[in-house]
C-alpha cells in the first residue's frame, strides 16, 4: 500500500490534495443546482470568460483569482440580464460573449509570449497552489455552501415552480442571480485545479452522477461530494503516478465514476424489469394500482 | 399563524378590509407582456367571502388571465383587483393559486411531502425552516388528498390525477382565504374529480372563497353559488340565479 500514500507525504501534494478536495465538493454541491436547471452552458461559459481577466491580472501581477473574479460576475450579471429580455436568445448571447472573452484572453495572453503561464490557466496547475490560493479556495468553499444550506428552500422551490414562488411574492430572477454569483466564486476555484477548459467538468459530471442514482436533492449533493473527494484522490495518485497532467486525471476521474454509474443504473433497471416480483411498489403505475384498490375498499 | 420574520415580498401582511368582498374586479383590462391585444376586456366580477364561483368559458376565453392577474401573474393594464379589500400583493398567504399541471417542473428531485411543504413558505419568508406545525398541516393537507401513502415519492412518479390533488393539497396548506383553482378536473381520472369536489365543499363550509376556472360542470351539482361566463374576454352577462344545468348545456355546446 506504500505507493499509495507514498505521494502524498510531500507538501505539494498535500496542498493539491487539499485544494482539489474543496474545490471539488463546492463544485458537486452547487452543481446539482446547475445540473437540475440545465444551467451546464452557463457554467462552461463563465469558466472561459474568466481568461481576459485572469490574463490582465497576471500582466499587471495582480492576484490572479481577483482578476478571474471579476471577469466571471462580470459574465454573470451579463448573463442574468440576458436572460430577463428577449431580444437574442440566452443561449445565443451567451455563445457570443464567452468565445469572444475566451479570443480575447488568448490574443492578450499571445502579447507576452508566456506559453507556460497560458497552459497553466488552461489546464489548471493544482500542484503550484499556494498558501494564499489554498485561503481563498477555503473562503469560497465556506460562502457557497452556507448560502446554498440558507437559501436551499428558496431554490428549490424556484426551480420547480417558480410560478408559485412568484405568487407568494419570491422572485425567481433574484434566486438565479444569487446561483450565477456562486458560479463565479466556484468558477474561479476550479480553474486553479483543473483550468479554464475543464472547470465544467468539476461542476457537471459529479452532480450528473448523483443524480443517476438517486432522485432526493439533498442526497445528490451528498454523493456528488463524495464522488468528487474520491475523483480527486483518484486523479492525483494516478498523475503522480503516471506522471501526466493532474487537472485531466481528476476530470476523468469523475467521468469514469459517471460511466460506472450509468452502466450500473442501466443494469439495475433491466434486473429489475425482468424480475417479477409483487411486493415491488415504487414503479409509478403499481402505486396507482394499490392506491386506487385501497381507495375502493 | 406567526408571521414571518422577513417576508419574500415588501408588502406587509396586510388586515383584510371589514365587509370588502374576497374578490372585487372592476373594468379589469390585461394584456400578456408582448401580445398584441387585451387577454382581458373590461371584466368586473364581485366575489362574496365564503362562496364558492364557476369560471367558465370556452377556451381562450380569459379565465387562466384572470386568475394569473389575481394572483399578481400578470400586469394589470387598467381597471382594478382588490383581494379582501387590498390590492394584488398586499396580502401573499391570504391567496392561493392552483396553476395547471402543465407549468411545473415534475421531473425536480424533490418529493411528494416537501413539495405539499412549500405551501407554507409564505408563512416562514427567508432564513426560516419548516417546523413542526408545518409539517403537521403538510401531512393533513395529503391524508385529505388521500396521499398519505404517496408522500414519500418523487414528484414526477405520480399520475396525472395525483399531480393535480398533490397541487391540491399544497393550496390547502397554505390555509389561504382566496383559492384560484386553474382548471383542476382538466384530464383526471373520476376519483379525483370526486376528491377535489369534496375539498371544494370542505373548504367552503369552513368560510373559505374558492374561484375554480373550469369547462365541465357536469358533475358539480351543488358546488358552485354563482358562475361567471367568459367569451373572448369579456363577461358573458347572465342571470345571477341560472340554474347551473342551464349554464352547463351552454358549456357543453362551447367545448363540445
Amino acid at each position: 500500500m506504500d505507493w499509495l500514500t507514498e505521494p502524498f507525504r510531500y507538501a505539494f501534494m498535500q496542498h493539491a490534495l487539499l485544494a482539489a478536495v474543496l474545490v471539488g465538493i463546492t463544485c458537486a454541491v452547487l452543481g446539482v443546482h446547475v445540473v437540475q436547471r440545465r444551467m451546464a452552458f452557463v457554467g462552461d461559459a463563465l469558466a472561459h470568460t474568466t481568461l481576459p481577466g485572469l490574463v490582465v491580472a497576471h500582466l499587471f501581477g495582480w492576484s490572479l483569482s481577483l482578476g478571474g473574479l471579476g471577469a466571471a460576475l462580470v459574465t454573470a450579471l451579463f448573463i442574468g440580464w440576458a436572460s430577463k429580455r428577449q431580444a437574442v436568445k440566452e443561449d445565443t448571447a451567451i455563445g457570443v460573449v464567452f468565445t469572444g472573452m475566451f479570443a480575447l484572453g488568448v490574443l492578450l495572453m499571445s502579447r507576452t509570449r508566456s506559453y507556460r503561464d497560458l497552459t497553466h490557466m488552461l489546464f489548471g496547475n493544482v500542484l503550484g497552489v499556494t498558501n494564499s490560493d489554498l485561503w481563498f479556495i477555503a473562503g469560497v468553499a465556506v460562502v457557497v455552501l452556507v448560502t446554498l444550506a440558507l437559501f436551499h428552500k428558496e431554490l428549490e422551490l424556484t426551480g420547480f415552480d417558480p410560478t408559485h414562488a412568484e405568487v407568494i411574492g419570491l422572485r425567481g430572477d433574484l434566486m438565479r442571480f444569487l446561483l450565477l454569483g456562486l458560479l463565479a466564486l466556484a468558477v474561479v476555484t476550479g480553474i486553479q485545479t483543473v483550468g479554464v477548459i475543464l472547470t465544467s467538468a468539476l461542476l457537471i459530471t459529479p452532480a450528473a452522477t448523483a443524480a443517476l442514482l438517486t432522485d432526493r436533492m439533498p442526497r445528490r449533493m451528498l454523493l456528488g461530494a463524495v464522488l468528487a473527494t474520491a475523483s480527486s484522490v483518484a486523479g492525483l495518485t494516478l498523475s503522480y503516478l503516471a506522471d501526466t497532467s493532474s487537472g485531466a486525471a481528476i476530470v476523468l476521474s469523475c467521468t469514469a465514476a459517471f460511466v460506472v454509474a450509468f452502466a450500473a443504473r442501466s443494469t439495475w433497471q433491466r434486473l429489475r424489469r425482468g424480475a417479477v416480483d409483487p411486493e415491488k411498489t415504487d414503479e409509478p403505475n403499481a402505486v396507482a394500482q394499490a392506491e386506487e384498490a385501497s381507495r375502493c375498499n | 399563524m406567526s408571521d414571518p420574520w422577513l417576508p419574500y415580498s415588501r408588502g406587509r401582511h396586510a388586515d383584510p378590509v371589514a365587509c370588502a368582498p374576497a374578490l372585487l374586479t372592476e373594468s379589469l383590462c390585461v394584456t400578456y407582456p408582448g401580445a398584441n391585444g387585451p387577454a382581458l376586456r373590461g371584466v368586473s366580477v364581485r366575489v362574496p367571502c365564503g362562496t364558492t364561483t364557476a369560471l367558465v368559458g370556452p377556451n381562450g376565453s380569459g379565465k387562466s388571465t384572470l386568475l394569473k392577474a389575481v394572483a399578481g401573474l400578470l400586469p394589470v393594464g387598467s381597471g382594478f383587483i382588490r383581494v379582501h379589500g387590498n390590492p394584488v400583493g398586499a396580502c401573499h398567504h391570504r391567496v392561493a393559486y392552483l396553476p395547471q399541471r402543465g407549468e411545473i417542473d415534475w421531473g425536480f428531485p424533490i418529493s411528494v411531502e416537501r413539495m405539499v411543504l412549500t405551501g407554507r413558505y409564505v408563512h416562514l419568508g427567508w432564513l426560516r425552516w419548516p417546523g413542526r406545525a408545518d409539517r403537521d398541516i403538510a401531512r393533513a393537507a395529503l391524508d385529505r388528498l388521500g396521499l398519505t401513502e404517496l408522500a414519500g415519492q418523487q414528484i414526477g412518479k405520480l399520475s396525472g390525477g395525483q399531480q393535480q390533488r398533490a397541487l391540491l393539497a399544497r393550496a390547502l396548506a397554505q390555509e389561504a382565504d382566496l383559492l384560484l383553482l386553474d382548471e383542476p378536473f382538466n384530464a383526471v381520472d373520476a376519483r379525483t374529480q370526486e376528491t377535489i369536489y369534496e375539498a371544494m365543499r370542505s373548504l367552503r363550509s369552513r368560510g373559505k372563497t374558492l374561484v375554480v376556472a373550469t369547462h365541465d360542470l357536469s358533475r358539480s351539482e351543488g358546488c358552485f353559488d354563482a358562475t361567471v361566463l367568459l367569451q373572448g374576454g369579456e363577461r358573458v352577462p347572465s342571470p345571477e340565479a341560472a340554474p347551473c344545468c342551464v349554464i352547463a348545456e351552454k358549456v357543453g355546446a362551447w367545448t363540445g
